[in-house]
């Protein structure tokens, strides 16, 4: 039997095949569907529509329904969408429903996922959300899709797949302390380009990624949809086992899946990741990419830090390093991505002050845990650019009104980036702090 | 899916991504309630930087801020066409603006998966980079048989790659359709 790579192994597997190859089209039973606010109510429909109004979810257990788009806003079609969640989930009887205004209520879907225990080597995550492809980081093959193939899911369980060839990153040396998974990804994206991996799958290899925690092996395959990629994927080594295994309260068993010899990559690529700078993507794509170093300097209005990419406990512990004693000079928001992080703000401590007291010691503002800003949203969502202003962020997207204002310009970095950016109110290498 | 299609173009440029195609504060209306989805065709392509809406030279509104279609019937873009976010909307929306088919260099992958399993719109992929060689508003006939797009302007006639085996989902009016009339293959457990 020839040698697959991780990706057609687990796509083999629930094809109930002994091999794939690139290209080929195959049905694949789903582990786990995830939805949100967004595109819930589309899905619910479509399911509804061709199964029947009576119709039961294929597995119960395997619909995971998190809202987490627009939560805390006055806008009533955004507040009735989180109603048509809720009533599904009640008439279903979805045990995994994260509902708005509970003690259950998580956040941002893609970091949630993990936290409750719904991702596990060697499964196949589908979610109605580009960046479902977070969830390679654990070794799976997850990926996004819209609402017709996510209502298919619903009722069957299946869905057609077409297996991408692979493409190989290899990460090797030490990360310096100024550099995050966020630099190695704005790296790649800028090599590649923003369609670069278009129908293909991103793998990422190497002692520089076994030497990250699990959070920035999630920020790095959360944007490979960036590239165009169709799934990301980090092979499981103790740390993701341990993580797993933690979490998993359903008690699943999984099959982990790993790299075997002689399995045929379409390309590889090296990083050596000692000799990386810090890296920014400019307006208006996130292939735009340029080093600090070259453009620092240019002013700013303001500094974001949250969302699926970049509102971790990582990410926050990075720029709390930074702001700590010291005051930012621009209108600066945090988001945790979701209630979790947003107590770990509160109890994670640098000396003896907490995150929490850190971030608002230097002047930011601190909003609850959703997607808020990232994608804009309703007019009266938290950090909306609601005028043309320049903002650096933490975020993964800054395509044209990306995140509100059409005339705005978004700067996308790593956390310790937008920290430093948002202290000095200009764009700001971080390599100028003492971190 | 018509085999022959003919209409007036509406030109744009490489990535035009889903936030252009329907920005993210009109992705509160159902798309599934049959009076909200028509407010996808109204906020259609408003996302779109008015230099970059209506190639070569921009500024031609896809229509006007209180009408629901477009006088457009076909669209012409670059590369990675509907990149971005996996949004449905974006395919709906362009479809409710009378959109029946976009030709494009290349696609972002969720957005053309979205636009043949939902059986919105028909996405053909261009041969050669036609957003530098027909304008906004030239008439043109395409012919999904023989795989051309004739400008009926200038009379230049452009090959177009072929649908291949998706033409029978499109051809079927999406996914669910298509698993109807021919069961899944390979059937799985």
């Amino acid at each position: 039997m020839a040698a697959m790579t991780m990706t057609e192994q687990i796509l083999a597997r629930h094809a109930q095949k002994d091999y794939v190859k690139p290209g080929e089209n195959i049905w694949v039973n789903i582990d786990v569907l995830m939805t949100h606010d967004v595109c819930g109510p589309g899905t619910i429909g479509i399911f509804k529509q061709e199964f029947g109004p009576q119709a039961k979810v294929w597995d119960k257990e395997k619909v995971v329904i998190i809202p987490d788009h627009y939560i805390f806003t006055e806008d009533k079609l955004a507040n009735r969408n989180v109603d048509i969640l809720r009533s599904f989930a009640q008439e279903q009887n979805l045990p995994y429903f994260y509902d708005v205004g509970s003690d259950r209520y998580k956040g941002v879907c893609h970091i949630a996922l993990p936290e409750e225990g719904h991702t596990r080597p060697g499964e196949i995550l589908l979610g109605t959300d580009s960046h479902t492809c977070t969830a390679g980081a654990f070794g799976e093959f997850a990926s996004g899709i819209g609402n017709t193939d996510a209502g298919f899911v619903m009722g069957t369980g299946k869905l057609w797949l077409k297996v991408p060839p692979t493409m190989r990153f290899v990460f090797t040396g030490n990360l310096p302390s100024y550099l995050m998974a966020k630099d190695l990804i704005l790296s790649v994206i800028g090599d590649i380009g923003c369609d670069g991996a278009t129908y293909r799958a991103m793998e990422f290899v190497g002692d520089a990624v076994f030497a990250l925690n699990i959070e920035e092996r999630m920020t790095l395959c959360n944007m490979v949809i960036e590239a165009g990629g169709k799934n990301g994927i980090i092979p499981p080594d103790a740390l993701t086992l341990d993580y797993v295994k933690r979490r998993n309260t359903s008690g699943k068993s999984f099959e982990p899946v790993y790299p075997q010899n002689g399995a045929t990559v379409m390309m590889e690529k090296v990083y050596d990741v000692s000799k990386l700078e810090p890296v920014i993507a400019r307006p208006h794509s996130p292939d735009n990419r340029a080093n600090v170093s070259q453009i620092k300097g240019e002013k700013l209005d303001r500094a974001y830090i949250g969302s699926c990419t970049g509102g971790k406990l990582t990410d926050f512990r990075a720029a709390a390093a930074i702001l700590e004693n010291r005051q930012v000079r621009i209108d600066t928001f945090v988001v945790p991505a979701t209630t979790e992080v947003a107590k770990g703000l509160k109890t994670e401590k640098i000396g003896s002050r907490s995150l929490e007291e850190i971030f608002l010691a230097a002047g930011a503002k601190i909003g609850q845990a959703s997607c808020a800003a990232c994608l804009g949203g309703p007019m009266d969502t938290f950090g909306r650019l609601n005028a043309p202003l320049r903002c650096i962020s933490t975020t993964n997207r800054n395509f044209p009104g990306r995140m509100g204002h059409k005339q705005a310009q978004v700067f996308l970095a790593s956390p310790l980036t937008v920290a430093a950016s948002a202290v000095k109110g200009e764009i700001s290498d971080p390599r100028d702090f003492v971190i | 899916m018509k085999d022959q299609i003919q209409g007036k173009v509406y030109v744009l440029g490489d990535n035009v991504d889903t936030d252009q195609i329907i920005p993210a504060q009109y992705l509160t209306f159902n798309p599934m309630n049959p009076e909200e989805v028509k407010m996808y065709g109204k906020y259609a392509l408003s996302g779109v930087p008015p230099d970059q809406g209506g190639l070569p030279k921009g500024h031609i509104p896809f229509h006007s801020a209180d009408e629901f279609i477009s006088d457009f019937q076909i669209i012409i873009g670059g590369k990675n066409f509907g990149c971005g976010s996996s949004r449905e909307h974006a395919p709906i929306a362009l479809k409710e603006a009378g959109i029946t088919l976009v030709v494009a260099e290349s696609y972002a992958r969720i957005f053309y998966r979205n636009s043949v399993n939902g059986g919105y719109l028909t996405p053909v992929e261009s041969d050669e980079r036609l957003i530098d060689r027909i304008c906004t508003g030239d008439e043109v006939f395409i012919d999904l048989n023989e795989n051309i797009l004739r400008n009926e302007k200038t009379k230049e006639t452009f090959s177009l790659k072929s649908l291949g085996e998706v033409a029978l989902i499109i051809k079927a009016g999406g996914i669910f359709p298509y698993v109807e009339q021919m069961g899944m293959e390979n059937e799985v457990s």
